[in-house]
């Protein structure tokens, strides 16, 4: 009687221990699209063959959730185990070494390596995490305002005047309210400036940003706001934060969208067949005909208490297969060189989307080494932010260009003073 | 229904007196031990415990803040620069034009927060006092009416942005009616005098109502036997307004603009929803300088932050001392 | 000009209409359409379709295209008006569209494909409310969940905010003790500061104790409320001090004085003070966005908001989610506005 007693006590003891034991970690995510259901598939999967871990998904909005609360947090110590992150750079010195917790580093260097480095503290080899996603900025077209107006697609390299001039027409021949829009954030704009010969960075690699290609782009922005080329409620009027111009060209009320690969999923639901939707390959300027990279990534952050277990979640979620099928279905270019060389099944019917991915697949080795070394650049956002708010100004006329290029000059000058205390 | 209530109101007292002599097994022994004499200090310490911890000591935290600079988060890493911080937010060669200012966005919520709280607090207390003098005839369903005015004030800052903004829209409701009457659709929110005006109207708009039903209230403490007595000596209306109900109805007039300048000047939510500050920096006030500054930036600067919202409050406690120093002497004028 | 001032200062008792008494009614029903309006705009454009929300100028009632169900198609098909050849208007349905043409059938004779250029469609509409802008919204938007968080909030909020406030009112008010002007006077002068202002000390703080992505973390800190306390005393030096007395020569202990004669007294002010702290704590956004980061702790505004930042250009699920929140607080109001507004008039917060 004893003995058996004793051993159903034992086992309630330890399968009560198991049940105690399981570790519940936190993931912060956002959502472009629909790529947060991808996921928790993908970690319901985990889950299943290894009940000892749990991983809850908090969804945050970007701006407020990802720009602004997560860094705050992290500052203070406090924040999630995994999190989805764009500020690269500027979070590195947060992020989790994976590195001793991964069974095999090799396979992460070979197929994340170049992208690692924007992840990474100078001169450390740590891997903190994967490439959600890749991205790259390219126009968008509205196919059919093209047939409509019975004015050929540009074909071969245009040059951003030529485009714009192309969309006014298009525009005005079918009664679209404006011809162009681009989403408020100084990266969409920086990828154009490059391309007319902006070089963002002096000599020494310290941001130094008043030259003549910049001048140039920040110019053809001005006169297309002051034409009425360019849809102006994105960029006027939404102030201090980022705003995406996809509603006026999801409901066909612009000609071109100057955006990103990452749009794509999304498009796919929202406009479906609505129109035809294109991506065409980045307008050229005197110096290049280039867009600019990016990517949200996957990490672990180093204040977790658990990170053998972060680890093992996030080997899980790189192997090829499962990142493959995380691509695949979400539609995103693939952060991982063995997939990007091999391809990616895209599940889409819709004749746009593969157009389109395909289009962006083909501008990634066009990518201006300018455009990389910004991207990578760890307070690149300052550049970005101070950039868009001060020619926001311009628009409004509450600052002439050479003010504002003094000012954006002055405020990033100033920030990076106070980061280096 | 009325046994529910009756039961319900039973089982609520009952709930009170029992945890009320909960508390009294701490209190009254508390009582015993310090006297009669302490027992206000006992009453004070839950609210100056909070409020000290939560309130006061961030302030002091603040003040420390504002004299260093640097990114890092806790006191004690952060470099003391002394008055660094102050000197370059005010460091302007003409106070009049921001863009002479090294700060320049902090002079521009300046002056955009002036002619805000100007215009704000003068259209709503004027909007007010008369919705209260209508609210105070004799009229039929008058409690529905009063409820009206109010029912704004309860909703949400970020209900009242969006129920704006999609009026505002440049397909909303607002130029469809333009339109309608023949006019051309206005760009409300893409220009810089009319976002001002819009988000000055809507802040009326949502708070009107708890400023009227206060002055509701003081109009209908004066004693109606005086306005009969002025009725029989013959004064007109105009006079009995002047001498009358102006003069009694001054001290709930003070208590309105108090609390409608300190609620003016703290604005932020609804404008930070509705236009994010623009179009430009139009509506770009002085707590969102603070927001943005210490908050919303990829490189935070912790210590500019704190040294303007310091300047925030000096300004509030100077103008509140103003003003009830000015109330205290026309009461005495009065009597 | 002496009329004007009749309008505005006369309490009328007569029965005859007077040109003041119908500039007073005017007054105030168009002080309803203003106050009201938006809000029913806002709760009628949530029923329209995506589509619909586009339109300009836009439609007073939510209208949608109607759809009919043709026999060898699986889904309904919309309707439309087309214009033929001839002049003549047919009404058809769109099976799909390509480029400019779209392909139609007459629901009657559905095996013929009429190709029709889309510039020759009109759509025809009928009313309807959009329901599934709700019931699809409640897929993504968790409102069950907050809107118990925000219950939660505010009303544990609520009742520690009575309690204490009462009792340094009660301190206040009703004794003399070495200090007592200048705690006042601190209290009162924190009225100016926002929390926005101490926002990144106050996350400092509330880490340190250790109640980040904790409901207290958003209930305790704002319950101190200077407000809360100003009115409390304010009414409470409206009780005279004999009862007080008189019932210390009973015997009965500071505390018992408190509750058993102070507090029943306080009522009205109390009620008030409950109504404000209700509205304070349901509409609080900033504090609990930074202190709550665990989506399952996100209150009510928290959640719309982010719902809104997720899903900025979807009006349609933001229109309906926007309505919801403020669905319990306008119920309440509807209940209870008679006391709020008798409440506020009897205290009287005079200087």
């Amino acid at each position: 009687m004893k003995p058996k007693f004793l051993t159903a006590l034992l086992t309630l003891v330890l399968l009560a221990n198991t049940a105690l034991a399981q570790v519940v970690l936190r993931m912060t995510w956002y959502d472009d699209g629909q790529e947060g259901v991808v996921m928790r598939e993908l970690l319901d999967r985990f889950e299943a063959a290894n009940p000892d871990i749990r991983v809850v998904m908090d969804t945050v909005p970007f701006a407020a959730g990802i720009l602004q609360s997560l860094p705050l947090q992290l500052a203070a110590g406090q924040g999630p185990d995994l999190a989805r992150i764009v500020d690269l750079g500027g979070l590195s010195q947060y992020l989790l070494d994976l590195r001793p917790h991964l069974s095999d580093p090799d396979y992460w260097e070979a197929n994340f390596g170049p992208f690692l480095d924007w992840m990474r503290p100078e001169g450390s080899d740590a891997i903190p995490g994967f490439m959600t996603q890749l991205t790259v900025s390219a126009p968008f077209i509205n196919r059919t305002l093209f047939d409509q107006a019975g004015i050929a697609v540009p074909e071969g390299p245009t040059t951003w005047e030529q485009w714009a001039e192309v969309a006014q027409q298009v525009a005005e021949a079918t009664g679209t309210p404006h011809a162009m829009v681009m989403d408020r954030s100084g990266h969409r704009l920086a990828g154009p400036a490059i391309s007319q010969g902006a070089a963002f960075f002096d000599a020494e690699g310290h941001p130094k940003i008043d030259d003549a290609g910049l001048r140039a782009m920040l110019q053809l922005m001005i006169d297309w706001h002051a034409d009425g080329l360019m849809n102006p409620d994105v960029w006027i009027g939404a102030a201090g934060q980022y705003v995406a111009g996809n509603l006026p060209f999801i409901n066909a009320q612009v000609v071109l969208y100057m955006s990103g690969s990452w749009q794509v999923g999304q498009f796919t639901n929202l406009i479906g067949d609505a129109f035809d939707w294109e991506v065409v390959p980045n307008p050229c300027g005197p110096a290049a005909c280039t867009g600019m990279p990016g990517g949200a990534a996957l990490v672990g952050i180093a204040a977790t208490r658990h990170p053998a277990e972060v680890a093992r979640v996030m080997e899980f979620l790189a192997q090829e297969e499962v990142l493959a099928e995380f691509y695949g279905r979400t539609l995103f270019i693939p952060g991982h060189l063995g997939l990007a060389e091999a391809g990616i099944d895209f599940q889409t019917d819709l004749e746009s989307a593969k157009q389109a991915l395909n289009v962006f697949a083909s501008q990634v080795p066009l990518i201006h080494p300018t455009a990389y070394a910004l991207q990578g650049y760890r307070f690149n956002r300052v550049i970005f932010d101070n950039l868009r708010d001060r020619l926001t100004q311009v628009f409004v006329g509450e600052l002439t260009l050479d003010q504002a290029l003094e000012r954006m000059q002055a405020d990033i000058d100033e920030q990076i003073r106070q980061a280096g205390q | 229904m009325s046994i529910l209530a009756t039961l319900s109101s039973k089982l609520a007292q009952g709930v009170y007196v029992l945890l009320m002599n909960i508390f009294g097994l701490v209190m009254e022994p508390l009582q015993r031990l310090i006297g009669v004499r302490r027992m206000p200090y006992l009453f004070l310490l839950p609210n100056l415990l909070i409020f000290g911890i939560f309130i006061l000591f961030p302030m002091v935290l603040n003040l420390y803040f504002a004299t260093t600079s640097g990114t890092a988060l806790f006191p004690q890493e952060r470099p003391f620069v002394g008055t660094a911080n102050f000197e370059r937010l005010y460091a302007c060669q003409d106070y009049f034009n921001p863009v002479t200012c090294q700060e320049d966005r902090f002079w521009r919520a300046v002056h955009n927060t002036t002619v805000f709280v100007a215009l704000q607090v003068g259209g709503m207390i004027l909007i007010s006092l008369t919705t209260a003098l209508v609210l105070n005839r004799k009229i039929v369903a008058r409690g529905f009416f009063r409820s009206v005015y109010f029912y704004p004030v309860l909703l949400s800052p970020v209900v009242v942005a969006l129920i704006w903004k999609w009026i505002l829209q440049r397909d909303g409701l607002l130029n469809a009616l333009l339109v309608g009457l023949g006019q051309e659709p206005v760009q409300f929110l893409l220009s810089g005098t009319w976002a001002m005006a819009w988000i000055i109207i809507i802040s009326i708009w949502a708070e009107m109502g708890f400023y009227t039903l206060i002055l509701l209230a003081g109009l209908q403490s004066i004693p109606s036997e005086l306005y009969d007595a002025g009725a029989v000596d013959g004064t007109s209306s105009t006079q009995r307004f002047r001498h009358i109900t102006l003069p009694l109805l001054m001290p709930t007039m003070m208590v309105v603009l108090i609390l409608a300048l300190i609620r003016s000047v703290q604005q932020f939510d609804k404008v930070f929803v509705l236009t994010g500050g623009g179009p430009g920096t139009a509506t770009f006030l002085l707590v969102q300088y603070i927001y943005s500054t210490g908050f919303a930036t990829q490189i935070p600067r912790f210590g500019m932050a704190a040294a303007a919202s310091v300047t925030l409050g000096a300004v509030l406690l100077i103008a509140t001392i103003i003003q009830l120093r000015l109330g205290r002497s026309s009461e005495r004028h009065l009597a | 000009m002496s009329t004007l001032v009749t309008f505005f200062t006369r309490r009328r008792g007569r029965r005859r209409w007077h040109a003041t008494d119908i500039l007073a009614y005017l007054y105030l029903l168009i002080g309803v359409v203003v106050m009201f309006g938006p809000v029913l705009w806002l709760v009628l454009s949530s029923f329209k379709t995506p589509a619909a929300l586009l339109e300009f100028p836009p439609t007073l009632l939510p209208l949608a295209q109607k759809t009919v169900v043709v026999p060898g198609y699986a889904e309904p098909l919309r309707l439309f008006d087309v214009t033929m050849a001839d002049g003549s208007i047919r009404r058809l349905a769109q099976v799909r569209r390509v480029g400019l043409q779209a392909q139609m059938v007459d629901p009657a004779g559905p095996d013929e494909i009429i190709r029709v250029h889309i510039d020759q469609r009109s759509e025809v509409r009928h009313f309807r409310l959009a329901t599934e802008n709700y019931t699809e919204a409640f897929l993504r938007f968790n409102f069950a969940i907050y809107l118990r968080n925000s219950v939660v909030v505010t009303v544990t909020a609520t009742l520690i905010t009575l309690l204490i406030n009462s009792m340094a009112a009660f301190a206040l008010s009703k004794y003399r003790f070495r200090g007592r002007n200048a705690i006042f006077l601190i209290i009162i002068s924190t009225l100016m500061i926002p929390i926005s202002v101490i926002l990144v000390p106050v996350y400092l703080v509330i880490t340190q104790v250790g109640w980040v992505n904790n409901l207290w973390g958003v209930i305790i800190p704002a319950a101190a409320t200077p407000t809360g306390v100003f009115l409390l005393r304010q009414y409470m030096l409206t009780i005279p001090d004999e009862l007080l007395d008189s019932g210390r020569i009973d015997g009965a202990s500071e505390w018992r004085l408190y509750w058993q004669i102070v507090l029943p007294l306080a009522a009205p002010a109390l009620a008030v003070l409950a109504i404000f702290s209700v509205m304070w704590r349901w509409n609080d956004f900033l504090w609990p966005l930074i202190v709550l980061t665990r989506s399952e702790l996100f209150t009510l505004q928290v959640g719309l908001a982010a719902f809104q930042g997720e899903l900025q250009i979807q009006w349609h699920y933001v229109l309906a989610m926007t309505v919801l929140t403020l669905l319990p607080i306008t119920l309440v109001f509807a209940l209870l506005q008679r006391f709020i507004t008798t409440g506020i008039a009897s205290t009287g917060v005079k200087g």
